[in-house]
């Protein structure tokens, strides 16, 4: 599974679809896996793939992503990166779970706190540092 | 009166809109109440808005906006005791300090020191000490000397990750703080010479939390605190805080109970009202109400869920507060979503 568009609904819809179309047969990570639309940070090698895990009901969205290396010092940076970008393409009342996929990184529970800290992601992006990198990876990319 | 055989609801009074951004908390003035109880907001939009509540027309309406101080978000405000003045914390690692005068608010003084984000400001029960927590791992006490002038008495290191919010016990000159290390810490100068240790650490091994803890609140008397956590529980804590106020030491604190079950996100915030309700604030858009259920019980009290509001805000739920006042049941509540609300228990008719 992918986050390929600049388009917001589209990428919506596309993840419904694919859920709903899943959910009748067992859900299987092979299905939820589209190729169609490429990943700026797969590009670079840095993403794998995601899963994304999408509850309608409850307005939330589980993203679990895959670092390609054990002690990728850029978990943080690609969560952050996920946050912000998806901050733009869902609608606000979403509640949004940015996991590393379990036993990709060594410091998975550490990177998985930070992530799903809304004060410290606030903070983060508020520097403008931070800010402007996560602005860089996430615009110059068909993301 | 048993709260629990009251058909009680959670009535939204009013919906105060005007912040930019998410609102991060709170503070209800202490001293203000009927006619025209007085509320702070800060937010995300680096303002503190002053909402007052009109005498005459009962509704609410921005005083003032405390602006052009703080160049990131505020996260969190305090009055001190007397009512006149407002602590205000910030991203930009600054506290500033304003003052009432009537029909304006100044900043008469910015207290700076802390390497990072300040998360949270706290009076003690005299007003004579300001204590600030931050992401830079350490808790800052700061003497309230005349003439706006502040001096900074202690610096405390101990907690081992960003500290969330720190709150003064409500009679005696403790300090707790908690904190992403998942610990509260009890902060005590036991000469009162001001200098202030570490006496007591609460973490996992003394039926602490499990996650970052967000919040604190004390009971009216002091001898209860309710806590909150990312690990989805609220905690209650006690202590034989008598044996403390006759000089006989520092008397710990132990756990009395866990509410667990309730919450399925983040709590962030917990109030406990001065009739002994527990309001929370949680990521699922929600406002819970817990009371002792009163069973004595071998394994000591319970609280029972009271009331859920489901849907409180549109989105996470960042700070409840019940008011200060004996009339009614009021309780604010900041969210995400940007709003502030008001809210009233009563008896459903």
């Amino acid at each position: 599974m992918t986050l390929g568009l600049i388009n917001a609904n589209p990428v919506v819809q596309a993840k419904k679809e694919r859920l709903a179309r899943t959910q009748d047969q067992h859900r299987d990570d092979d299905d939820i896996r589209d190729p169609e639309h490429p990943y700026s940070l797969e590009q670079l090698s840095v993403l794998s793939e995601d899963s994304i895990t999408l509850d309608d009901k409850l307005n939330r969205i589980l993203i679990t992503f895959t670092p390609t290396i054990q002690h990728c010092s850029m978990a943080t940076i690609i969560g952050l990166c996920l946050r912000a970008k998806l901050k733009e393409c869902l609608p606000l009342h979403y509640k949004v779970d940015i996991r590393v996929s379990p036993g990709s990184h060594a410091d998975e529970d550490s990177v998985n706190k930070q992530l799903n800290d809304k004060e410290r992601v606030v903070a983060a992006l508020e520097n403008p540092n931070l800010r402007q990198l996560v602005d860089e990876c996430i615009c110059s990319s068909e993301m | 009166m048993d709260l629990m055989e009251k058909n009680l609801e959670l009535l939204e009074v009013q919906k105060l809109e005007g912040h930019n951004d998410r609102v991060w908390n709170v503070a209800w003035n202490p001293v203000s109440s009927s006619p025209s109880p007085i509320l702070a907001s800060c937010s995300g939009d680096n303002t503190v808005r002053i909402w007052e509540q009109s005498s005459l027309s009962r509704s609410w309406t921005c005083k003032t906006v405390l602006e052009e101080t703080h160049t990131r978000t505020v996260r969190s405000c305090s009055w001190s005791p007397s009512g006149k003045l407002l602590a205000s914390a910030s991203f930009d690692g600054t506290t500033g300090i304003w003052e009432d005068l009537g029909d304006e608010f100044e900043c008469i003084s910015t207290l700076e020191g802390h390497e990072n984000e300040v998360k949270s400001v706290s009076w003690n029960a005299s007003g004579s000490y300001l204590a600030t927590c931050s992401r830079d791992k350490s808790v800052w006490i700061w003497e309230v000397l005349g003439g706006n002038e502040y001096d900074c008495a202690s610096v405390l290191n101990g907690h081992t990750q960003d500290v969330k919010m720190v709150q003064w016990h409500p009679t005696m000159d403790v300090l707790f703080s908690c904190s992403y290390d998942n610990t509260i810490k009890v902060w005590w100068s036991e000469d009162d010479d001001g200098d202030y240790q570490c006496v007591q650490t609460l973490d996992e091994s003394s039926n602490g939390h499990s996650s970052t803890v967000w919040a604190i609140s004390f009971n009216a008397t002091g001898d209860k605190m309710v806590t909150c956590s990312d690990d989805l529980t609220l905690k209650i804590w006690m202590a034989d805080i008598s044996m403390m106020h006759s000089g006989e030491g520092y008397a710990p604190w132990t756990h009395l109970c866990t509410l667990s079950g309730y919450h399925d996100r983040t709590i962030f915030s917990t109030h406990w009202s001065s009739d002994d309700i527990i309001a929370s604030g949680a990521g699922d858009d929600a406002i819970r109400l817990f009371v002792d259920s009163k069973h004595d019980s071998v394994n000591g009290p319970s609280y029972n869920l009271l009331l859920k509001k489901e849907k409180a805000h549109e989105m996470d739920i960042n700070s409840v507060q019940w008011s200060p006042s004996k009339e009614n049941r009021l309780l604010a509540s900041a969210s995400d979503d940007g709003m502030v609300k008001i809210w009233q228990l009563e008896t459903k008719s």
